[in-house]
């Protein structure tokens, strides 16, 4: 399917964004998510469908001031 | 010492995670400073946030998660849910930026992303100017701090209006107050906290300096100092000479 993960087109071989996690090795990393602007919590990943053309934010803490 | 949402913090020193040259000098900073809270941004995950991660819970410091970047209420109100997701807190220190050049805050977007964010929950620390109507508005959107600015970020300025600042004190005396962003040398640490101020927060000063572990430490004495002479009460200054050598008793010499 044809996503854009973190601001770069991806064709990724995944139905939710925790199958899109786990396609780009981050299964286990501590981050956040957000699709199409808008908050995915954690628990709810598996049940969250991806859609052609849909933009995924995957962020981690960095450093801030 | 400052008082934020119930959680008394160990010192007035707040200090930055970014752009210091390395991370082991960031992590001497913030050992040298004894600094009480640590702020960090979310980023995109390109591989170097799980070790920044370990690296920020092992500071010793509380962690205040920023919206830096944020343009609207919709971005920083996604940006506080992740934050709160990932680091387990509910605190957020709130930036709207209203303006790319001065990084000033929105504030008519800020009132409203921290009425959103207080009704989900969230502790919000907004960065905010030292507007009287503007704080006012913050409090009963349920901020319990405010962070004004001392001049804009990574300016280094200090304190821009002093009697704003001033003012602010004075409207809101049961306030915890944080003069962040823009202060560029101790003297003005010092100078926030002789105003009343409860904290200060800053990064570029400490992480661009020469010797950031050495600015670090000085940061933290001046917000130490500064904070000792509000509570010590200074004198009000005057514009003529009052001498401070007793005038009775000089002998007479002509």
């Amino acid at each position: 399917m044809k996503l854009t993960i973190n601001g770069e087109r991806r064709d990724l071989d995944a139905a939710t964004v925790a199958e899109a996690l786990a396609a780009l090795d981050m299964g286990e990393a501590r981050v956040a998510t957000a699709l199409n602007g808008d908050f995915v919590p954690a628990s709810a990943r598996a049940q969250t469908a991806l859609s052609p053309g849909d933009a995924l934010e995957i962020v981690a803490p960095m450093q801030g001031g | 010492m400052p008082l934020f949402y119930g959680t008394e913090i160990a010192s007035p020193l707040m200090l930055g995670t970014a752009q210091y040259p390395s991370p082991a000098i960031l992590a001497d900073a913030f050992r040298a400073s004894s600094a009480g809270i640590a702020t960090v941004s979310l980023r995109r995950e390109a591989g170097g946030g799980q070790d920044f991660l370990r690296l920020v819970e092992g500071l010793g410091a509380a962690i205040l998660p920023n919206t830096a970047g944020c343009h609207s209420v919709k971005e920083a109100v996604t940006t506080a849910q992740m934050a709160r997701e990932l680091l387990g807190t509910d605190w957020i220190k709130l930036e709207v930026i209203g303006h790319s050049d001065l990084l000033s805050p929105d504030v008519i977007a800020l009132v409203e992303a921290a009425a959103e964010l207080t009704a989900q929950g969230f502790k919000v620390f907004p960065y905010c100017t030292e507007d009287l109507s503007v704080a006012e508005r913050l409090l009963r959107a349920g901020c319990e701090v405010l962070m004004p600015w001392g001049a804009p970020i990574g300016s280094g300025l200090g304190l821009n209006n002093p009697h704003g600042l001033r003012a602010l004190r004075a409207a809101f005396p049961e306030v915890p107050l944080v003069v962040d962003a823009g202060i560029g040398r101790p003297s003005h640490a010092a100078s926030a906290m002789e105003l009343g101020f409860d904290a200060v927060l800053l990064n570029t000063a400490v992480a661009r300096a020469g010797d950031p572990v050495a600015m670090a430490r000085a940061m933290a004495q001046a917000a130490e100092a500064g904070r000792a002479a509000c509570l010590a009460d200074p004198i009000e200054p005057r514009e003529m000479a009052a001498p401070s050598t007793p005038v009775i008793g000089k002998a007479f010499l002509q």
